[in-house]
């Protein structure tokens, strides 16, 4: 019990800090002080104190698209487990609804863009179904790779960890599977080299682009929502990369927490030390992402 | 009960056509009778799967060949159940959508020939017999010949009419040779079950069977009717063609293979691998259509492919003796069976509903209905979502039970697993991202942003006729959705009659936990509802402004600079253009200021318009010296067939 209340406490506390964690490494690496750490909590609340705009074109879904996103991504953070502790909702299954769980928020959130009939908004929807198209099935080869090397279909045991330990006939396609979900957690969650969430050219975003019109609390719910789905997909990737747990629960939350924010700093660091890609180019880094997930589901059932 | 309500149904259209031609009395007759005939029709469903003997009638009839034998098993009331319910809804719309007032010329035509549609697909899945099948095959497929173009005198309904007329026949002839050869194996034409068949027949058989019916169901490459069948038909006809007869295939090949005996491998694989391609390229073409209807049609075959790989996973578990590979893939095909025609219907209701108030087809043109109409809007964004596959929607509850079957092809070695069936799921996961993809470029290319172009001055309402059926549609997506453990002991029984599985290993709720789908749908509800009341009750949360769309600072927008539905799916149809093969045409750009230029974009389809269609235009110009055999004489005709039937005589007795 005590556990699933930790749980659901790191799930809803801890996202913002990712984002505060990228930036303060992508200011070390360009030699400035860089926001402090806790930023992105600020401006969240600033959003959450201010009024909102609102254009007259909109209809609810405008207004539905940020609500149920994060809905739908705080579902879909209970089902991950959290380092060696199990997620509070596991049945046999989940792992489809996890992944169908982020499609509708995808359906909502690019509804919502289309929703203001701005062009560049239709833009940045276009661009998010397109590579969501690339990116869901190397997320699913990753899933099969999982679901195998574990023997089961709920997603708590299949991040668990492989059921007869690491032997080198598992190791080698988590390793491909690890590089290929790292690519789906950098397109899912718009960071650089697939998008840059910084740039001010509206021409060239996905994400960013998509809100443009939302405001005060609406987007303040967005940009918690996003930092969320980082914290739910970099869980996931985590279980694969890095198994070591210490066996006692008031070190390994740490040692979980420890592990996210390293993530982070990874992730900050690819975002100081590679450009974005042209947009044309993106699909072919997601179909590189699907070759390795795939090419590690061959390597396992060859 | 049944055979009276399908003579009510089938013949439901008649009475009306004593009535004048402009009056409403005959069209609300025949919407009386249609209803009556399904709710006859659904008490004696109900009674049938209440009764543990299964009912079942044959006698001798006048031809020479066969005899009338109808049944009833689970399978059967499985597939009437949608039999029984779109065509009466549809009925209901179209005394809104289709007035006898406004079409005086076809309005009682299209009557006759709906309810004798609906009559024909309710024999079909009762009749236990290969002659009465066929000739209740051949009904349905008249009869939506004759409904499909009721607008006769636009060309492209005529063209679509005949594309249809060729491609049934094609597959019904197929089925002749199925039924011919099934003739010859088993020695009569009854449909029970074959089980001492070799299997070098009984793969013929599977093949003809996947062909012949297939033409139906528009499996990939043999759906080029379908797109501009459905397109061109009146909705509640391409709701009533969509949601239930394409199913008719669907049933016809599960039929089949009930009655055959254990199949090889290679049946499951096929049809896994037909289903993908199918299910690909059916939502591929769908997102390059900006045809409502032509996109819907598409989407129909995506689904059709889709359940096409829950029956090669039931198929390669009845091979391999897994009982939870047939449970969880024939019934999450079956149930998506009945999803399809719920949410398929609804989509095309709205799409008559639509069509009706601004009279176009063409959705590039459309944009900002839901101002006009918000609550078709709300029922169509219930359809898409339902069709996406997402939670918690009835699409979401099939395609899970489908999911989990896939993944449990896994196995853990080798011996217990066929990985390669695993790979299906990925093929799944691109059909959901692009179904997305699909269904969100046609929600806000008719509904969201500003209009594209200007309306016409009075939008048609959509009347409370047309309303109602709609309703009753979305509300079956939503409860199967929540509750789609209501479903499975219909489904289970079903499955058992198509493969009688260890009475330890038939339930479908042990296999995949339905319950939790139930849980999760009504936490996500309530997660929306809650986070929804605390934004609005957020005391710093209001509206201070409502301002036009920022647009990035442009100053003088228009709403021609919207993304249009052709704009959004742009990248998706450059990305699968080595089989969309999307057509362009223009801009001409000169010098700096380029004058005033066009830019067109056609998404055609690759099997019909440079595959089919050219075959037959070189047949056209090398072939005409066969036109010597067809002089328009009957006379002659009917001597052809005297000698041929002289020739096989001949043949007969040399043969013995």
């Amino acid at each position: 019990m005590i556990e699933k209340v930790i749980h659901v406490g790191v799930l809803l506390v801890l996202p913002p800090l990712l984002l505060g964690v990228i930036n303060k490494t992508k200011a070390w690496f360009a030699g400035r002080n860089g926001p402090v750490l806790l930023q992105t909590y600020y401006d969240l609340f600033k959003l959450m104190r201010k009024g909102m705009a609102i254009s007259t074109t909109t209809t609810w879904v405008f207004l539905a698209g940020p609500v149920i996103t994060l809905a739908t991504v705080l579902l879909a953070g209970l089902l991950v487990p959290m380092g060696r502790f199990d997620a509070p909702i596991a049945f046999t299954g989940d792992l489809i609804l996890f992944a169908y769980l982020f499609g509708l928020a995808r359906f909502f959130t690019t509804a919502a863009a289309l929703d203001t009939g701005s062009a560049f908004e239709g833009m940045g929807a276009a661009r998010e179904v397109t590579f969501a198209c690339l990116s869901e099935p190397a997320l699913f080869f990753a899933l099969l790779v999982l679901a195998r090397v574990s023997g089961s279909l709920k997603l708590t045991q299949m991040l668990h960890g492989p059921a007869g330990g690491f032997t080198a006939a598992v190791a080698a396609p988590l390793v491909l599977v690890a590089i290929g979900l790292f690519v789906v957690l950098l397109a899912e969650t718009c960071r650089i080299p697939v998008d840059d969430p910084n740039t001010h050219l509206e021409l060239t975003m996905i994400h960013e682009v998509m809100v443009l019109d939302h405001s005060g609390p609406l987007f303040g719910v967005i940009l918690y929502a996003a930092s969320l789905k980082m914290l739910v997909i970099g869980s996931v990737l985590l279980h694969v990369v890095f198994t070591f747990q210490t066996g006692r629960a008031w070190l390994d939350w740490p040692l979980f927490i420890g592990e996210l924010l390293g993530l982070a700093v990874v992730i900050g660091i690819v975002e100081s030390v590679m450009a974005r890609l042209q947009m044309r180019h993106v699909p072919y880094l997601l179909i590189a992402a699907i070759l390795f997930c795939g090419f590690g589901f061959i390597l396992l059932v060859r | 009960m049944i055979l009276a309500a399908i003579a009510v149904l089938g013949l439901s259209g008649l009475p009306a056509c004593v009535f004048s031609s402009r009056r409403a009395a005959g069209q609300r007759l025949t919407t009386l009778l249609m209803l009556l005939g399904s709710g006859l029709g659904l008490s004696g469903v109900v009674m049938s799967l209440n009764e543990s003997a299964t009912a079942s009638l044959s006698a001798a009839w006048f031809l020479p060949w066969g005899r009338f034998a109808v049944s009833i098993d689970s399978l059967s009331a499985l597939f009437l159940l949608p039999v029984f319910v779109v065509p009466a809804l549809g009925s209901i719309y179209g005394l809104g959508y289709w007035k006898q007032s406004e079409h005086p010329t076809n309005g009682r035509r299209l009557g006759l020939f709906y309810g004798l549609l609906a009559g024909a697909m309710a024999l079909v899945t009762i009749s236990r017999d290969g002659v009465l099948f066929l000739i209740a095959w051949e009904v349905m497929a008249i009869a939506a010949y004759f409904a499909a173009t009721a607008e006769d005198d636009n060309p492209e309904v005529r063209r679509a009419g005949w594309v249809y007329l060729i491609a049934t026949h094609v597959g019904t002839l197929c089925l002749i040779a199925m039924f011919a050869l099934w003739n010859r194996a088993t020695g009569s034409f009854a449909l029970s079950s074959a089980q001492s068949l070799s299997s070098e027949l009984a793969g013929a058989l599977f093949i003809l069977a996947v062909i012949g019916f297939g033409f139906k169901a528009g499996l990939m490459p043999l759906h080029v009717w379908l797109p501009g069948a459905h397109a061109n038909a009146p909705s509640h006809v391409s709701a009533v063609m969509s949601g239930v007869m394409l199913k008719m295939g669907v049933y016809g090949i599960v039929r089949m293979t009930a009655l055959l005996p254990a199949p090889d491998m290679w049946w499951g694989g096929v049809l896994l691998a037909v289903g993908a391609v199918t299910g690909i390229a059916g939502i591929a073409f769908a997102i390059g259509q900006h045809d409502l209807k032509r996109l819907l049609a598409y989407s129909s075959i995506e689904n059709i492919g889709i359940i096409a790989m829950g029956l090669g996973l039931a198929l390669l578990g009845r091979t391999q003796n897994r009982p939870d590979w047939v449970l969880l893939g024939l019934g999450g095909a079956l149930l998506h069976v009945w999803n399809h025609s719920l949410f398929k219907s609804l989509l095309f209701f709205n799409a008559g509903a639509i069509i009706h108030a601004v009279h176009t087809r063409d959705i590039n043109r459309l944009g900002g209905l839901a101002r006009h109409m918000p609550l078709v809007m709300g029922l169509f964004v219930v359809g898409a979502v339902a069709i996406c596959a997402l939670p918690p929607l009835n699409g979401f509850a099939s395609e899970w039970l489908l999911y989990v079957g896939l993944f449990r092809t896994l196995g853990s070695d080798v011996q217990s697993g066929c990985p390669a069936a695993a790979l299906a799921t990925v093929a799944l996961a691109m059909i959901g991202a692009m179904a997305v993809a699909c269904f969100v470029k046609l929600l806000s290319a008719v509904f969201l942003g500003s209009p594209r172009h200007p309306l016409p001055r009075h939008l048609h309402p959509a009347s409370t006729s047309m309303m109602v059926p709609m309703l009753i549609l979305a509300g079956g997506c939503g409860v199967i959705g929540l509750f789609p453990m209501l479903a499975t002991g219909l489904l289970e029984k079903a499955v058992g009659v198509w493969i009688s599985l260890p009475v330890a290993e038939d339930s479908m709720m042990a296999a995949a936990p339905l319950n939790w789908i139930t849980m999760l749908g009504l936490v996500l509800i309530i997660l929306v509802g809650l986070i929804t009341l605390i934004m609005r009750f957020l005391p710093m949360a209001k509206v201070v402004r409502e301002v036009g769309t920022w647009d990035c600072g442009y100053s003088r927008p228009t709403a021609r600079i919207q993304y249009t539905g052709s704009s959004l799916g742009q990248m998706l149809v450059r990305l699968f253009g080595f089989f969309l093969w999307p057509k362009t045409e223009g801009p001409q750009l000169q010098g700096v200021f380029s004058g005033t230029t066009q830019f067109k974009s056609l998404v055609p389809d690759t099997v019909l318009d440079r595959l089919v269609v050219p075959v037959f235009n070189l047949a056209g110009r090398y072939l005409p010296w066969l036109r010597i055999m067809q002089q328009g004489q009957t006379h002659l005709y009917v001597l052809y067939i005297v000698v041929i039937v002289i020739i096989l005589m001949i043949w007969g007795a040399c043969g013995n």
